[in-house]
């Protein structure tokens, strides 16, 4: 029989959801570049990720199974025959964060079509990378994603990004039944078969937003991309309650009508670091001394390093990310099966909602990589993402406070981001209403010919992209009462925000209780890696 | 002013092509008609260089007034007649791989297009034409009967006088200003950029980045197609 501290250990060791107590140790917690180690409150409730799932042992035999037996459809080499035209669309690489090591996943899904194509006799292939309104990859880019083979033998005559801005590269399939326009790229629809390779880092990725997203242009975009959809988008982790995924659906649906789309869909597992930074995979309760050192060592050598050099020297890390599901076939079977595969990785059941959260926010985004976490990207990735890392009911009541760990720097990427700059500064000081931001200023940005030009010709995100993220929080500001910044190094960053701000976590959370009560509950998402919950109560 | 329909104007020296004014009178230094006429007027330009330089150095409304003296005595007939040739040699090949685009880009915008250029104007107007400028303010020269006199029709339009006539313009037209957009290389400019609610550096030289990076202004290339 287990003495009662085994048996705590025990718990604390398995169980996802850990209650803090006297004993707890302090927790880590992301800080933009840094991080900080706090205690927390007595009852705190920390929901910890699950354990990596295990990779697939042979992850091109993985692929190949799938290709040849697919969900919905003939095997792709049946699809084939000589002198057809075929594209072959592949997710850019904001995902997955951070970058994995090589070889990407993308590169082995290409090395089999490439390979079956050129044995069917099928020479009229492009690679398309479907950026939609992201930015443009660089080469050095493009070649990590793809591998030296590839991008030798492709770039840039055969391999190369999407333009959402080419007047003459996109056609208007149609629209939906509610209106939405279906613009795709011209050289995928007038293929004649489209094969899409696909990275899902987490459940609101993939499926027809691949392609209808992907590879559409601005107006295209818009569609869903807009205040309205996203306030009914309960989440955006849970496709069947997401507004913003139905609208995408049926965008899909009338694409699927006139193309023949083959999609192949991966997903990987969570395990994020590894090495000499493998602590940051454990609890804290876990811990070893020397884990304890080289965490000490870490936050004192990023302390001494200039904000660009701890920025570049953490997105040099890459993940050892392992692939655990490879499907491949019609677009709606193919991704249930990856969404399957992906719920099992993330979803921690939880039967509560809290008064407050608290967020470690990381150094890294979807849209920031190689780059800045500037300000916009700071509240998309607390009301837009961790927000909605949830399926049934959100992890915060309604109303409740969100405590954000993040310097909140006033600091953008002229390259990357010139319309943020211009969004944050001109824009925000006036209004944070989404809707009149969408009404006043929206298309004047979208159509801004500095902006286009960028995005076209260099590495900048689209002019609407800003409003596009700001709108992405928009579900979760309806929702929440309240943002505190924790430890922002400036007043104004979460003033023009709308946020309150706190110098420490006790602070905040003595900021949080003054509303809440001191009989609030409090959880933690404990980051890294990623971690949902799910509460179907 | 009138919230009327937006411009771009875009310099053009530096910004929409790789040449700038000495290229053109360059041009027509060599291309004299006579063997004698050709070597006079490249020596004479050769040995200026130091003058201009320093011209240049004061500022660049000193410089053209400078330069534009070079034209004396060259026929009116000669000189636009050249253009066309001057274009074709020397203007064309320059043109930067990504200038069509972002003048379609502006176009697409519903922007009027405007060429504004301290160039004189029989110089450029086939590179207007050839890009599908709308407009262009541009420098002329002072002919007396069908010959230059060295002197540009005032106000000269180079620095702060390039704001006056984009501010003129936009109200002779019923164009926003604050609507619209202005592009160039050169600090110099950095009034004509100023004056707009859109500015931009294109290819910029240090002193218009840096001042670009402190204004928040977009940085754009047009060396890529």
């Amino acid at each position: 029989m287990r003495t009662p501290s085994k048996l705590r250990r025990f718990y604390e060791a398995t169980e996802q959801v850990v209650v803090t107590d006297r004993d707890s140790p302090p927790r880590l917690l992301f800080y933009g570049e840094d991080f900080l180690v706090e205690d927390l409150p007595v009852g705190t409730k920390v929901i910890f990720p699950r354990p990596p799932v295990a990779g697939l042992p042979n992850v091109k035999a993985a692929i190949r199974q799938a290709l040849n037996h697919p969900e919905g459809c003939d095997p792709l080499h049946a699809k084939l025959r000589p002198g057809m035209k075929v594209t072959v669309a592949i997710d850019d690489i904001s995902l997955p964060l951070p970058p994995m090591r090589t070889p990407d996943v993308r590169q082995l899904v290409l090395e089999v079509v490439l390979e079956l194509l050129a044995d069917s006799g099928v020479d009229d292939v492009h690679l398309i990378i479907a950026i939609a309104l992201h930015r443009r990859m660089t080469e050095a880019e493009v070649r990590r994603m793809v591998g030296d083979r590839i991008f030798e033998a492709w770039w840039p005559e055969r391999l190369y990004h999407h333009d959402a801005e080419d007047p003459d590269g996109l056609v208007t399939l149609g629209s939906t039944a509610h209106g939405e326009k279906v613009i795709v790229n011209r050289r995928a629809a007038e293929s004649d078969l489209l094969v899409y390779v696909n990275l899902n880092l987490v459940p609101m990725d993939g499926g027809h937003k691949s392609v209808g997203t992907g590879l559409t242009s601005y107006e295209g975009v818009k569609a869903h991309h807009e205040p309205n959809t996203i306030r009914q988008s309960w989440s955006y982790m849970d496709p069947e309650h997401s507004a913003l995924h139905r609208s995408v659906d049926r965008i899909g649906r009338v694409i699927d009508e006139a193309i023949d789309v083959f999609h192949i869909e991966t997903t990987i597992n969570n395990r994020m670091f590894d090495g000499p930074l493998d602590f940051l995979m454990k609890r804290e309760e876990a811990f070893t001394d020397l884990d304890r050192l080289k965490l000490e060592g870490m936050r004192a050598a990023l302390r001494q390093l200039p904000r660009a050099a701890r920025r570049a020297l953490l997105q040099a890390v890459p993940a050892p990310y392992e692939v655990i599901a490879v499907h491949a076939g019609r677009t709606e079977p193919t991704h249930a099966k990856i969404l399957e595969a992906s719920y099992g990785q993330y979803m921690v059941d939880v039967d509560f909602q809290a008064d407050v959260v608290i967020f470690g926010m990381p150094y890294i985004s979807p849209y920031s990589v190689n780059s800045i976490l500037n300000p916009l990207l700071v509240q998309v990735m607390a009301c837009g993402y961790f927000f909605n890392f949830y399926r049934g009911k959100p992890l915060l009541k309604p109303g409740g406070t969100l405590i954000v760990a993040h310097p909140c720097t006033d600091a953008f990427d002229p390259v990357q981001h010139p319309s943020y700059i211009e969004f944050f500064h001109r824009l925000l000081p006036e209004t944070r209403d989404a809707l009149v931001l969408e009404r006043k200023y929206e298309r004047e940005f979208a159509e801004n010919p500095s902006y286009v030009h960028m995005y076209r010709t260099g590495h900048a995100y689209h002019g609407a992209h800003p409003f596009f993220m700001w709108y992405w929080g928009e579900n979760g500001r309806q929702h929440l009462g309240r943002i505190i910044a924790v430890g922002a190094d400036n007043e104004h960053v979460p003033r023009l925000l709308g946020w309150d701000s706190a110098a420490t976590l006790a602070e905040a959370i003595d900021m949080a209780r003054s509303v809440h009560g001191r009989g609030a509950e409090i959880a933690m998402l404990h980051f890294p890696p990623i971690v949902m919950t799910q509460n179907r109560g | 002013m009138p919230a009327g329909g937006k411009a771009a104007f875009f310099d053009v020296d530096g910004t929409l092509v790789r040449t700038n004014i000495v290229h053109a009178f360059a041009f027509y230094a060599m291309n004299q008609g006579t063997i004698f006429g050709t070597a006079w007027n490249t020596a004479r330009t050769l040995a200026s260089l130091p003058f201009l330089w320093a011209a240049d150095q004061v500022n660049r409304k000193v410089f053209n007034e400078a330069f534009y003296a070079f034209y004396r005595g060259q026929s009116e007939d000669r000189l636009v007649v050249l253009s066309g040739e001057l274009f074709e040699k020397v203007l064309r090949p320059a043109i930067y791989p990504g200038a069509a685009k972002l003048i379609e880009e502006a176009r697409r915008a519903g922007c009027r297009i405007v060429l504004c250029t301290g160039a004189l104007d029989f110089t450029v107007r086939a590179l207007a034409e050839h890009l599908g400028a709308d407009d262009l303010l541009a420098n002329r020269m002072h002919f007396v009967d069908g010959v230059a006199t060295g002197r540009v029709v005032p106000p000269i339009i180079e620095g702060a006088h390039k704001a006056v006539a984009i501010r003129d313009y936009c109200v002779r037209e019923g164009l926003a200003l604050d609507r619209s957009h202005a592009y160039s290389d050169s600090f110099s400019d950095y009034p004509m950029l100023a004056v707009v609610g859109h500015p931009a550096a294109v290819n910029p030289d240090l002193r218009l980045r840096n001042v670009a990076r402190a204004y928040e202004w977009p940085v754009l290339s047009t060396a890529e197609a």
